[in-house]
């Protein structure tokens, strides 16, 4: 039994049928094909299947597609890019040296876009707490805080 | 000039990392694809009487394999060959693969499994190194030993004779896990010419495709090994894909389609290697001025069920357990023994971390026993340029310690602080909440394979020009979120005088790329760097002549400037109209070339004496913590690290490396605590195994030191490994500096702080 | 598995009567971890995430109510709960990290009946009572007596949790909550605590006490806080009590600490929050 939602997906009004009881990790990344948004644990703990739901970040590993509603506003990694190709945020990252491996990006992008969203100038620990729920194994996580910072 | 190395050039991969588009394993959508799945063992040590198929579940919608299915070899292609691919009688660890299924939905897949049932007569199983010199049950050989080494230097009677006091000391380090976010991936596609391509998360395509040849019993052109992008490893897929890239090439095999595989998070932890547990002890004769005049060290590696990269490992190990430091009478011995554990491979840093994690922390011990500043100690006895190392290598270029030592300690006033916070913490033992300490390490890692490693693998990488002036760099060394893609075409394209836009790396395939042998060691950009430097300079040298032929000029003359030709103060052509011509005209320019190592290297593997590295990198870090004296939770305030690696190609990459290196020295240090307790890891998920967070790590202090090695491309030596090597110690001395408690073990828990605290 | 998706509670108390073994899914964040082990296999489950209803955050005179499907986030930015019970947000902001503080509810939490989940202890000092509900009314549960045992409380098939009420604290009064895990972001507690006092003239004139982790369920620590009552706080006193602590607790070995440490641990707190009073009052 698969259920119908008509979300707003990256800025685009869009109709998704699946199963009610997939994880919304599978429906973006299997149905929708977005293939950004990453899977790294699984429950909750890495991050790295973040996504924007109504402007808020969650772990998209966490959340059923049964449990989206209509008129949702759903962003993904692929949504964040704008007409002249990387926003701000995305561009800061390549400056400063954030990106290496690549599996936490998408999430911390996201995690970061939400952060912004909600306060225009974090402090440092702001900005720690509010990439604490993505791991990074690779960076140290030093060159990411600064790439955020950058554009507050 | 439009040079490159030396900026911090964008990572070339970063634009797609960023927006999504970078295709990981688990993104590619290939068609017809299986799902692959392994049913292991549950028990660290027995032999299998049965394996049950539930007759309830419908095994005709599955394919399963067994050892029995293996048309070649059942084991791995390593140094030592006693790892099989999938367990026959026995079952040594818990983990080891028994049966492999591929379904066509991940549903089928996991309801199969659950109807595989194992019947085993369990035995006592060996899992400590105690247990495992007890030889009462035997894993492997006669003596559970899977690599024992001695190197001597001098005579440590000698040295003994001459010491003023004699200090003692034992160190240990737990099992490591790599937690990389993207787990273990692998997948095998048939081809149409029946051949199967095999490809995924991978280090070393040249390991996985000898593995592959081996167990599929086929010429080496019946299978191709693809890298493709990965998201992190750490050596943690050094090895271990040969044994997953077998599964989905078994797999594919029987079931003529392709299959994925792909780890959950716990089978990843369950099944995949860690970094050796280490018990090192050290004996040192000291003068009563810090002089170090001898040092006795015994190295002692738990190896688990299989010797994967142990007998490497543990080379590496005990070639760096003495330290940075100078002494004339030196004997290391070490052994690597064999237990009913999971399998330890290669984790970065490869054995070093845990043997200067040794010497580290006993330097502080030495330093407090003679009452003298741990930097001055390290100072007195720290190598420099003429030297010998404890395998006799003479240094004769490139030899940063001392540098490095003197800029982290200035960086943030060490010794003053050291002396200030070690005073008021003595005076406010109990009284004060918070305690601050500060810590130091010095330590080296060798660049490339040991010894005459570099000249036996026969490294070879190239070069090939593509139309409009591309340069297409042909290497099997891959990128692997270390910068591997990018720094190397910073080299060419600075070699060759084109800008880096112009050139890329060629997908790491063995179809398509030579064997540079494999993306470890910290050699990639040392070793194959400074080859692709010399297949420039011949690449260059043929362009030269074909325009010096056509254009009519002095070859001599000729110059490559910015992706122009140019003869004295004259351009002739520039590098794209250059490029199209000699490809209609001449035809193909690929150049491939093979390394050849400094002549004066000189080793010998039996004694491991002689020239272990061709080039060892530097660094000292300097931790500063502050601990809660009431709970014991230790904060990692800063770290100050200064790092000499002959020449930065990107020095925000080097940062970033040392920042994220050393923060998994942190992370073992203080909290990655693997617990396999009876051969059953206990923290199988990223909710027990804790790495650190954003919030865990301290404030970021790199210094980048340049003194070029000769033999390196422009200079550069590697950092792959050095970041893990000295963040543990560096921490472990600043809690005891704090606070007066000195933990030997690693990682120092609030727990074991406060075991400590109370034995006071 | 079977999808139940209500729009309204009333919906939802119906689905529940008709499905009383049901899996209830509020912000999922503990439900579908247990999905994905496979220990839990439910016939059905039940989203009440979207019940709008039950995510306020109210003044409602003689009690503070707060809706079962709160976020952890929504009680962090309620100024309500800013202004009278801010430690409850402290501990909210302690629960993962954004993206389980987004979703997770206090509802979930509760029912989750995790000795370690972060609210527990707040709401147990606090003597907070749970609206129970089921398609045949509506009937409150003290805090205290609400769980019954290890990761098991009142609440019958057919029933589930619609809120909680807090009486106002009384002015005056000095709370916190402390927390220790195994990093500093995204952890599960070792151990964590709730602390409330009203002290007057250097006496003892309320104390509450709760502590989570340190038993099968979250604990209220009696005769700890007999002891203290109506004492006068001095640093005799913050020893004695830290002596009796022992006696009210029984922590355990896990994976992720000691009994040791636990105990240890409890003792710190309390020392901590009793001397910080005796410094302020
Ligand atoms: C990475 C991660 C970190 C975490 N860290 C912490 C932490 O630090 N501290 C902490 O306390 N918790 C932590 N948790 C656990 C979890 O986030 C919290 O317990 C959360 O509050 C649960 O709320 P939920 O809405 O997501 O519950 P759900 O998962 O939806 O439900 C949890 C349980 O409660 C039942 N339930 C939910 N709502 C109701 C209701 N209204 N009536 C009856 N039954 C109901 C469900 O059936 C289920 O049994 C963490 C979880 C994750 C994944
Ligand atoms: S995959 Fe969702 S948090 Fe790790
Ligand atoms: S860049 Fe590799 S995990 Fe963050």
């Amino acid at each position: 039994m698969k259920v119908k939602r008509k979300i707003d997906l990256n800025g685009k009004v869009t109709t998704i049928t699946a199963s009610p009881v997939a994880r919304l990790l599978d429906v973006v990344r299997g149905d929708l094909k977005l293939t950004g948004t990453k899977e790294g644990c699984g429950e909750g703990e890495c991050g790295a299947c973040s996504v924007l739901l109504n402007n808020e970040v969650i772990d998209s590993c966490l959340v059923l597609f049964g449990q989206l509603r209509d008129g949702d506003l759903l962003v993904t990694v692929e949504g964040l890019e704008n007409k002249r190709g990387l926003n701000r945020l995305q561009r800061s990252f390549v400056k400063n040296g954030a990106v290496h491996c690549g599996a936490c990006i998408p999430g911390m992008l996201i995690a970061a876009t939400a952060l912004l969203k909600h306060n225009k100038t974090p402090s440092i620990m702001e900005i720690k707490e509010g990439i604490a729920g993505n791991l990074c194994r690779c960076t140290g996580y030093g060159r990411i805080i600064k790439a955020i910072e950058e554009v507050v | 000039m439009v040079q490159s190395v030396g900026t911090n050039a964008p990572r070339l991969d970063c634009h797609d990392k960023l927006t999504g588009r970078t295709k990981y394993l688990d993104d590619l959508d290939i068609p017809h694809c299986w799902f692959g799945g392994v049913v292991y063992s549950s028990i660290p040590y027995g032999r299998i009487i049965k394996i049950n198929f539930d007759p309830s579940f419908d095994w005709g919608s599955v394919v399963t394999c067994t050892f029995k299915d293996i048309p070649g070899k059942n084991n791995t292609v390593f140094l030592t060959q006693d790892q099989p691919i999938l367990a026959e009688e026995y079952v040594k660890h818990v983990g080891e693969a028994i049966v492999l299924v591929a379904a066509p939905t991940k549903e089928i897949l996991s309801q199969a499994r659950s109807h595989i049932h194992i019947e085993y007569a369990a035995s006592v199983p060996v899992l400590t190194i105690e247990q495992a010199k007890d030889k009462a049950t035997l894993i492997s050989g006669k003596d559970n030993i899977l690599a024992q080494y001695c190197i001597n230097k001098g005579d440590l009677d000698v040295g003994f004779k001459e010491a003023a006091v004699v200090i003692e000391g034992e160190y240990q380090t737990g099992f490591h896990e790599h937690a990389y976010i993207e787990t273990q991936a692998m997948a095998a596609v048939p081809r149409t010419d029946g051949g199967l391509t095999v490809m995924g998360s991978l280090q070393c395509p040249y390991y996985v495709l000898k593995t592959l040849v081996s167990v599929l019993n086929c010429g080496a052109d019946r299978v191709n090994v693809r890298q493709l992008p990965m998201g992190g490893s750490f050596g943690g897929k050094e090895d271990y894909p040969s044994l997953l890239g077998s599964y989905v090439a078994l797999l594919a095999k029987k079931s003529g389609r392709p299959v994925k595989l792909i780890y959950s998070r716990e089978d990843d932890i369950i099944m995949s290697t860690k970094r050796h547990p280490s018990i090192v002890k050290h004996k040192t004769g000291v003068k009563k001025d810090g002089t170090l005049t001898a040092m006795e060290i015994n190295v002692e590696f738990n190896g688990g069920a299989y010797a994967t990269m142990s007998p490497v490992v543990l080379s590496r190990g005990v070639i760096h357990a003495a330290g940075p430091y100078r002494c004339d009478h030196v004997r290391s011995t070490a052994v690597c023994y064999a237990t009913h554990n999971v399998p330890c491979g290669a984790f970065r840093g490869f054995g070093v971390p845990q043997t200067i994690f040794a010497i580290e922390a006993h330097m502080d011990k030495i330093a407090e026993a003679l009452g003298i500043n741990p930097l001055k100690l390290r100072a007195k006895n720290c190598l420099k340029l003429g030297d010998t190392t404890q395998t006799k290598q003479l240094l004769r270029e490139s030899v940063g310690a001392a540098q490095c030592l003197d800029t982290v300690a200035k960086g943030c006033s060490f010794e003053k602080k050291w002396q200030a916070y070690r005073r008021q913490n003595q005076a406010a033992r109990g009284k004060k909440n918070i305690q601050k300490g500060i810590g130091l390490a010095l330590y080296m890692h060798g660049g490339a394979f040991t010894g005459s490693g570099e000249s036996v693998m026969k490294t070879e990488a190239g070069l090939m020009l593509q139309k409009d002036g591309v340069v297409r760099v042909l290497t099997g060394c891959t990128e692997m979120g270390q910068g591997a893609h990018t720094v190397l075409p910073q080299i060419v394209a600075d070699t060759l005088g084109i800008p880096l836009k112009c050139v890329y790396c060629e997908v790491p395939d063995t179809d398509l790329v030579p064997d540079s042998g494999p993306t470890v060691a910290s050699r990639t950009t040392m070793i194959v760097g400074w080859l692709l430097t010399q297949c420039a300079a011949s690449f260059k040298e043929r362009l030269f002549e074909f325009i010096a032929r056509t254009y009519r000029v002095e070859k001599t003359a000729l110059k490559l400037v910015r992706a122009s030709f140019v003869s004295g103060s004259k351009r002739i052509t520039d590098f794209k109209t250059a490029a199209n011509d000699y490809l209609s005209k001449v035809g193909e320019l690929k150049v491939i070339e093979r390394y050849k190592l400094p002549p004066y290297i000189q080793w010998d593997p039996a004694t491991h004496i002689g020239d272990a590295y061709p080039a060892y990198s530097w660094a000292a870090d300097v931790a500063e913590v502050s601990v809660d004296m009431d709970t014991f939770e230790v904060t990692v305030d800063k770290m100050t690290i200064a790092v000499e690696l002959g020449r930065a190609i990107n020095p925000v990459l080097v940062k970033g490396q040392m920042e994220g290196g050393t923060l998994q020295a942190l992370g073992w240090a203080l909290m990655e605590d693997m617990q396999i307790i009876n051969g059953h890891p206990q923290n199988k998920n990223l909710q027990t195994y804790i790495i650190p967070t954003a919030r865990d790590i301290p404030d970021w202090r790199v210094h980048i030191i340049e003194e070029p090695f000769s033999y390196g491309p422009m200079g550069a030596k590697g950092i792959g490994e050095l970041p893990l090597d000295g963040g543990a110690p560096a921490i472990v001395n600043a809690i005891y500096n704090a606070t007066g408690l000195r933990i030997t073990e690693i990682p120092v828990t609030p727990e074991k702080l406060l075991r400590q605290c109370a034995k006071l | 598995m079977r999808f139940l998706n209500p729009s309204n509670l009333h919906e939802a108390l119906t689905l529940l009567s008709k499905f009383p073994d049901c899996k209830i899914l509020a912000g999922g964040t503990d439900v579908c971890v247990q999905l994905r082990g496979g220990g839990l296999k439910p016939k059905a489950i039940l989203n009440i995430w979207g019940l709008n209803e039950l995510k306020n955050i109210r003044d409602e005179g003689r009690y503070i109510t707060i809706g079962a499907l709160s976020t952890h986030t929504d009680i962090i930015r309620s100024p309500l709960i800013h202004k009278h019970i801010p430690v409850l947000a402290k501990a909210c902001r302690t629960i993962g990290a954004v993206q389980v503080q987004n979703r997770g509810t206090i509802g979930g939490n509760v029912m989750n009946a995790s000795p370690a989940g972060d609210t527990l202890p707040v709401l147990m000092a606090y003597a907070a009572d749970v609206e129970v509900t089921s398609i045949a009314g509506q009937r409150w549960v003290p805090f205290e007596g609400f769980f019954t045992g290890y990761r098991a409380t009142v609440v019958r098939p057919g029933e589930m949790v619609t809120g909680f009420r807090i009486a106002w604290p009384p002015r005056g009064e000095r709370a916190d909550f402390i927390k220790i895990g195994s990093r500093k972001a995204i952890t599960i507690s070792k151990v964590m605590a709730c602390f409330r006092a009203r002290i007057e003239h250097k006496k003892i004139v309320g104390i509450s006490i709760a502590f989570g982790s340190v038993a099968p369920v979250p604990l209220r620590l009696k005769q700890t806080e007999a002891f203290l009552m109506g004492r006068v706080l001095t640093h005799k006193t913050i020893d004695e009590a830290v002596n009796k602590l022992a006696s009210d607790i029984t922590p355990i070995n896990d994976i992720r600490s000691t009994a040791d440490y636990r105990r240890h641990c409890c003792g710190v707190f309390l020392r901590r929050f009793l001397l910080e009073s005796l410094c302020v009052s």
